[in-house]
């Protein structure tokens, strides 16, 4: 997802950035944490505590969802501040407390493969600037020249007179001093900590079941409440009977929430859920009653050959190339609807506390969320409370994948807990709510068009994409506002999310075709189709002119050099050109998204049922930096999990105008026996930071396309793969 | 609404519960256990895995009336009491959970295979693995296992992962 650059362009404000910009607050003298028990130690700075017995705390402004990104930060602090990395333990930044002082920990939305790369600069200067002021501190108390001390994991030494002292034994007074304002950093090259394979931070309570999660959070005097929403997309709540279950043993409470919901609330969620499903309710289905994924694709293909497109990237003029043309090549291609399907449903905790006296109204959230500011002010808008009388307490993410940056569920739990007030209430969603109230992968179509020259040249293409915005709704009256450069990642011209080919004629456009079917960001964003449509239709291309699909790619990617150094590594680590053992094919497929350039071939059996196996996937990655090399080999591997899922199984089909999917029974996902060998390249080429997360999700499913092709002879263009027939052409 | 015994994680506990009360919300809402996890209720996902004398079971499909008096039940917070079964050590060496959330069902799923099958084969695995991991650990679950059963696991080059300072083998 393109993030707005806020929070990068705060923490590289210049000292002299007027209005408290971030780098200056974020060297400002402690700031008692108004979180903090009495009696804390002061910090150092925001992101950095030492405690006297030599225990490093620091803060952590994201959010951690499995992606590793809390280790990885602590890492990179961890590398500036010279500390124990035995003696580390992490800390959540308050949204809050970060409003309160001038956003001193920059922006805290998790998503975009960003933890990591849009942070690491404010970390690192934090974790420098504290090891500075605790050499500084003990420098002073010997009355010797800082120059002559050093410090090694945690101990200071003053060289000439063998003295040593230890960071908890000087930590108070470092905080008294004034902070550096921009600390020199350590080259990658010479990193210690970061750039390590080291074990995570957070796994050892995940081994024992001692990992508290939003769902598990028990608070005393708290309730229990399971919600259902209106299943058809923009129809409202018409009534219920709360009689019907007012005996059953534990419920306290059934009300409307907001104009499409009815909650009920009980002793325990058990109960609070068994209710809900015996209660009565009645619906207005509205305009979308009858709708199913029929109407929708007959809508997103309507723009293939509309006039109303915006383009996003434009060389020469494809149009006119391809009308004279000696020979097209032509396909359409589509991609459905997706779940996010965490493992954990969303849900959270909200506690609304009435004015008492001269204590004002409050109110407190415990959620996993991925946008910790934007939760606030979701808190804030559902109380009717200002800001300030709002906190949100963040836990650890059962699974994000882009889900949890809504604040959808959250103000239900609000809008619950105001009718209880006094009473703490756990909103969780069921399974099945969590997939019929998704905020789905957007719908798309793409019309791909290239125009070959009599000897074989690529020397145009037009690629359409029709379809859904994640970000702009309906269909604003004006061209101009229904641009969404987020439709184009990895085909932009140039920037984090390029693409990686270079032709005469070469036109992408989109026009806008919206469902009313809420979309969200769902890991990969938009890489996934796009990747999907261009490296298959690449493929289509050089099965049509006769060449190997790497070759060809070679010839159209000469000027994309790093593009093209990851998509030769996982050729040459696969053996493309070499024979494959018996009845193994092989696909390729690259991109670049999320600043990072990724590459995959895939090795596929398919018999002669059709039933395909996938061997192997050799993957390479070119993230600039690598801060936890064994953690991005886990979300390599992870995010082929996600989109091969995708890819291969799930859909999620309308009918009357809900979704169809409501469990994992109609809507399977990957298990472990088709979890394919993963071969991970990491190749990071220095001088920049790509993201982990993410960008790696887009090549799967078209590299192992390709190789489906390979093997069969059978060109795929519509997802999921499950359902179409793979017996030889 | 009925009275009963149950046996958790080496002791006995009274509750008192609906009858159809799945045994996944008993072990969470009524003994405090929530370490075993709701992920679908329909016994798809395997996130409430726990073990009934000594069996994997989906929990959250199985009302409290159906167990017997004196059936062991073992939750992830029993498995060892301390992280050292072998399953918990294999997937500490290993760096096995990301997000976290399916792992305690995904541990007790694999704990009730070494338990039955001390040496499992990938094709052993295959069968008895069926829990869901939406982050993907799936092949260093594989790899923990053959870990955890002092196998070598032929599918991938070893996993590096850096403990400093800390001996866990």
């Amino acid at each position: 997802m393109t993030l707005s650059r806020r929070s990068l362009l705060i923490g590289a404000a210049a000292a002299g950035a007027v209005g408290g910009g971030g780098l200056v607050w974020a060297y400002r003298l402690r700031h008692p944490s108004t979180d903090a028990p009495p009696g804390s130690p002061p910090e150092l700075n925001a992101w950095v505590q030492v405690r006297p017995d030599d225990t490093v705390v620091i803060r952590i402004a994201h959010a951690e969802m499995g992606q590793g990104t809390l280790t990885g930060l602590a890492q990179l602090v961890a590398e500036e501040l010279d500390c124990d990395w035995n003696r580390i333990t992490t800390e959540y930044a308050s949204p809050s407390v970060n409003l309160e002082r001038g956003r001193v920990w920059g922006g805290m939305l998790t998503g975009g493969s960003s933890g990591i790369r849009g942070s690491q600069e404010i970390v690192r200067r934090g974790g420098a600037a504290a090891r500075l002021m605790l050499l500084q501190a003990a420098a002073d108390g010997w009355s010797v020249p800082v120059a002559e001390c050093s410090t090694d994991q945690g101990i200071i030494s003053h060289g000439p007179s063998g003295r040593r002292t230890t960071y908890g034994a000087v930590a108070d007074a470092a905080g008294r001093l004034d902070p550096p304002r921009r600390p020199a950093l350590r080259e990658p090259t010479q990193w210690r900590t970061a750039g390590r394979p080291l074990a995570r931070l957070d796994t050892a309570d995940k081994l024992t079941g001692r990992h508290v999660y939003g769902s598990d959070l028990r608070l005393p005097g708290m309730l229990a409440a399971a919600i259902k929403a209106c299943p058809v997309f923009g129809g409202t709540l018409a009534g219920f009977d709360s009689g019907a279950i007012a005996q059953r043993p534990g419920v306290r409470k059934v009300l409307q929430v907001g104009d499409k919901a009815v909650a009920v609330v009980a002793d325990t969620w058990w109960r609070a859920k068994s209710a809900l499903e015996a209660l009565p309710v009645r619906w207005n289905e509205g305009p979308n009653a009858k709708l199913s994924s029929a109407d929708i694709d007959a809508l997103v293909a309507s723009g293939l050959d509309a006039d109303d497109a915006v383009a996003g990237l434009e060389v020469g003029d494809a149009r006119a190339a391809l009308a004279g043309a000696a020979r097209r090549v032509e396909a359409v291609y589509a991609y459905p609807f997706q779940a996010h399907a965490t493992m954990e449903t969303m849900n959270a905790t909200a506690h609304f506390v009435p004015a008492a006296g001269d204590a004002p109204a409050r109110c407190e959230v415990w959620a996993p969320t991925q946008a910790g500011e934007s939760a606030l002010k979701a808190v804030a808008r559902a109380s009717g409370l200002p800001i300030g009388q709002c906190r949100v307490h963040r836990l650890p993410l059962g699974g994000g994948f882009g889900r949890r940056l809504a604040d959808d569920w959250l103000q239900q739990a609000v809008r619950i807990a105001k009718e209880l007030p006094g009473t703490p209430v756990k909103l969780v969603w069921s399974r099945e709510e969590d997939m019929l109230h998704d905020h789905y992968h957007p719908v798309t179509q793409c019309k791909l068009r290239a125009g070959l020259s009599a000897d074989g040249k690529v020397e145009s293409l037009h690629m359409r994409i029709a379809g859904q915005s994640i970000v702009i709704p309906g269909r604003p009256d004006k061209l101009e506002d229904r641009r969404d450069t987020l439709v184009f990642q990895g085909l932009k011209p140039e920037g984090e999310e390029a693409i990686g080919y270079s032709l005469p004629h070469l036109r992408i456009d989109h026009a806008l075709r919206n469902p009313p079917v809420p979309p969200g960001f769902w890991r990969g964003v938009n890489l996934n189709q796009n990747i999907f449509y261009l490296e298959c239709f690449v493929d289509e291309i050089a099965h049509a002119l006769q060449r190997d699909p790497l070759d060809l790619r070679r010839e159209l990617m000469r000027q994309h050099p790093k593009h093209l150094a990851v998509l030769e590594a996982v050729a040459a680590h696969a053996g493309w050109g070499k024979p494959a053992p018996a009845g193994v094919h092989r696909g390729l497929a690259q991109g670049m998204g999320f600043g990072s350039y990724v590459a995959a071939c895939a090795e596929v059996s398919v018999d002669d049922q059709g039933q395909l196996t996938i061997h192997r996937i050799v993957a390479a990655t070119d993230c600039g930096h690598a801060v936890n090399p064994q953690q991005i080999e886990a979300q390599v591997e992870g995010s082929f999990a996600y989109g091969l899922s995708a890819a291969l199984y799930g859909a999620c089909t309308l009918k009357d105008g809900r979704m169809q999917q409501a469990n994992f029974d109609s809507y399977p996902v990957l298990q472990l026996a088709a979890m394919p060998a993963v071969e991970t390249l990491i190749r990071p080429s220095g001088g920049f930071w790509g993201g982990v997360g993410e960008p790696t999700i887009a090549v799967a499913a078209p590299a192992v396309l390709n190789a489906v092709f390979a093997a069969t002879g059978k060109r795929i263009r519509r997802l999921p793969l499950a359902g179409q027939d793979l017996r030889r052409a | 609404m009925s009275k009963r015994t149950l046996h958790v994680n080496g002791q006995p506990r009274e509750v008192e519960v609906e009858d159809d009360t799945p045994l996944l919300w008993v072990l969470r809402e009524q003994l405090g256990l929530a370490g075993s996890k709701y992920g679908c209720g329909i016994a798809a996902c395997g996130a409430c895995t726990v073990h009934v004398d000594g069996v994997a079971t989906r929990a959250c499909v199985r009302p409290v009336s159906t167990l017997a008096p004196g059936q062991k039940i073992v939750t992830i917070e029993g498995l060892s009491g301390d992280g050292s079964h072998p399953v918990q050590r294999a997937w500490a060496q290993l760096d096995v959970p990301q997000c976290g959330y399916c792992q305690s069902g995904m541990i007790m799923a694999a704990a009730a295979l070494l338990a039955e099958k001390p040496r499992p084969s990938d094709a052993d695995i295959d069968a008895a693995m069926s829990n869901i991991c939406r982050c993907g650990t799936y092949n260093r679950v594989r790899a923990a296992i053959h870990r955890a059963a002092g196998a070598a696991d032929s599918r991938r080059a070893a996993i590096a992962v850096e403990h400093r300072g800390k001996d866990l083998a």
